[in-house]
């Protein structure tokens, strides 16, 4: 299987023959940096076409189709829209606040987005509590949320912004709590190790029954954690117009919208890591032809791929099931998820005790 | 001891009527698509036969409509978008007078397609087809005369 690490020491060895080495690490800051901006923009893109698509499909309808073949240039051209539009001051407003809470938003999902281990030897922040991390990092957003409902001087973006708060707050614990019985499992914290030891059998078939549990939770989890339908409650368009993100326009709405999206693909890319074996391809122990064939498909491909399939699922809840009411939202995590995972990480730690996983 | 079982029994019937609703609309997700690609399907663009297009006066293969310019959709209409003119004709034979449709001008724009005046017609002598591309450059061009003669 191809290693990109190949690529990445050549290019480091490259920048070190004719730079010092602390500006060769530099200029490998500055591109790693660019790299990682770029795939989040296309990848932003490639999401908004794939929802409005997958939204229609779900609705009987075509979906874009107008812009370019099949549409595909339509969220460029929306791009283009939303960066030549006018960055409009409230009135009343905390201005410093409200202009520097989309770029928290968007860090938080950067800094997220960079802990993913996307294939072989393309990780970008890999240590040893990299997962812990990425929970630490991924929950900056809120505080973003908060402040854009705060200083916009709205109601509507001030309940868009609360209701934000006790919904992230909530499905945090669930969220950890399914990683953590992940972690149980793999022994480790460094997503490259937890990518690696799923070499035999992604963990959501050695894991078997706490492991698919562990899956379920994340996935509901997940989707409230990024604010998306069923669990929209925070932008609500029929009661609070769009919630915390109002009175935003131009690049500034253009962050949160892109941020939105990223944080799905952070979730669904946190979901193939821990659950679904990562960039590993398929191998089942005992059949070397049919692992041998599995290990020709580039591991990128895997880890999209199988990211396409988890971010089609949170799709597919939000285009089925209707809104949840605030105190419906919270009974689920309370009452039922929250039980339900502490059960479950106590099975995983018997199971794990016991030997009983494969 | 109740709520207990109603805790279990609720979160069941959650998760099956969820599945179910997943199953539903994954099936819609497979389904043929309803939208009209439109200015590409013209040619095979089924419109229903009731819709409302145009409104028309149709005439036989002598040009003859049924038009007695009577004026009743005239009063019918509720925009004023309908008006008859007509002359009195004295027929010579039997010295009959009668009313003889000159124009009949109808105004596209100012129609809201309520049918009241087709309704209203005591002959049938006006009808709507259902071409619906009305989009013309002048408002002047929307007002037409539907009789031939
Ligand atoms: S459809 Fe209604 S508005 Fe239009 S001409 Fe007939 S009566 Fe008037
Ligand atoms: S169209 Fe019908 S209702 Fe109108 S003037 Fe002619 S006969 Fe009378």
């Amino acid at each position: 299987m191809f290693d990109f690490a190949v690529v990445t020491q050549w290019v480091d060895t490259l920048l070190r023959s004719f730079l010092p080495d602390q500006a060769a690490l530099l200029v490998e800051f500055l591109l790693v940096g660019l790299c990682l901006l770029t795939a989040y923009a296309l990848i932003a893109l490639a999401l908004i076409y794939g929802e409005r698509k997958i939204c229609a499909w779900f609705q009987c309808r075509l979906g874009p189709n107008r812009v370019g073949p099949y549409g595909l240039i339509q969220p460029v051209a929306d791009m283009i829209k939303m960066l030549i539009k006018e960055l409009i001051d409230m009135n009343h407003s905390d201005k410093f606040l409200f202009r520097v809470a989309p770029f928290i938003v968007i860090i938080s999902s950067v800094l997220a987005f960079g802990c993913i281990p996307f294939a072989k030897g393309l990780e970008i922040l890999d240590f040893n509590v990299g997962i812990f991390f990425l929970l630490a990092v991924s929950s900056i957003g809120i505080v973003g949320i908060l402040l854009a409902g705060w200083s916009s001087n709205n109601k509507f973006s001030l309940i868009g912004a609360m209701r934000s708060g006790a919904q992230m707050i909530s499905y945090e614990l669930s969220i950890g709590l399914t990683i953590l019985t992940m972690v149980v499992l793999s022994g480790s914290m460094q997503l490259s190790t937890i990518v690696e030891s799923q070499a035999n059998g992604w963990f959501i078939f050695t894991g078997h029954i706490p492991a698919f549990i562990a899956f379920v939770i994340y996935m509901i989890a997940g989707t409230a954690e990024t604010n998306r339908g069923p669990f929209d409650l925070p932008e609500a368009d029929s009661e609070l117009t769009a919630g915390y993100h109002t009175e935003y326009s131009g690049i500034q709405f253009g962050f949160f919208y892109l941020a939105e999206y990223l944080n799905m693909f952070v979730v669904a890319a946190v979901a193939t890591t821990l659950f679904w074996g990562g960039w590993m391809p398929l191998h089942i122990p005992g059949f070397d032809n049919f692992n041998m064939i599995m290990d020709y498909i580039p591991s990128l491909f895997w880890f999209i791929g199988k990211v396409a399939v988890m971010i089609f699922i949170i799709m597919w809840f939000k285009w089925t099931f209707p809104r949840l009411r605030i105190d419906q939202l919270l009974r689920l995590e309370w009452k039922y998820l929250l039980p339900i995972n502490l059960i479950n990480l106590m099975l995983m730690v018997l199971i794990v005790v016991f030997g009983l996983h494969f | 001891m109740n709520s207990i079982k109603e805790y279990f029994v609720s979160f069941y019937k959650g998760l099956k009527s969820l599945l179910i609703g997943m199953k539903v609309t994954l099936r819609i997700f497979f389904r043929k698509k309803t939208t009209e690609c439109y200015p590409e399907n013209r040619e095979t663009l089924v419109i229903a036969e009731r819709f409302r297009g145009t409104l028309t006066m149709p005439h036989d293969a002598e040009g003859n409509h049924k038009c007695i310019a009577c004026g009743l959709c005239e009063m019918a209409c509720p925009n004023g978008t309908i008006h008859v003119e007509s002359v009195t004709e004295v027929n010579e034979e039997t010295g009959k007078k009668k009313k003889v449709l000159t124009r009949y001008m109808y105004d596209h724009g100012s129609c809201m397609f309520c049918q009241m005046c087709v309704r209203a017609c005591p002959h049938d002598a006006i009808c709507f087809d259902n071409s619906f591309e009305h989009a013309v450059f002048t408002r002047g061009k929307l007002v037409k005369q539907l009789n031939k003669k």
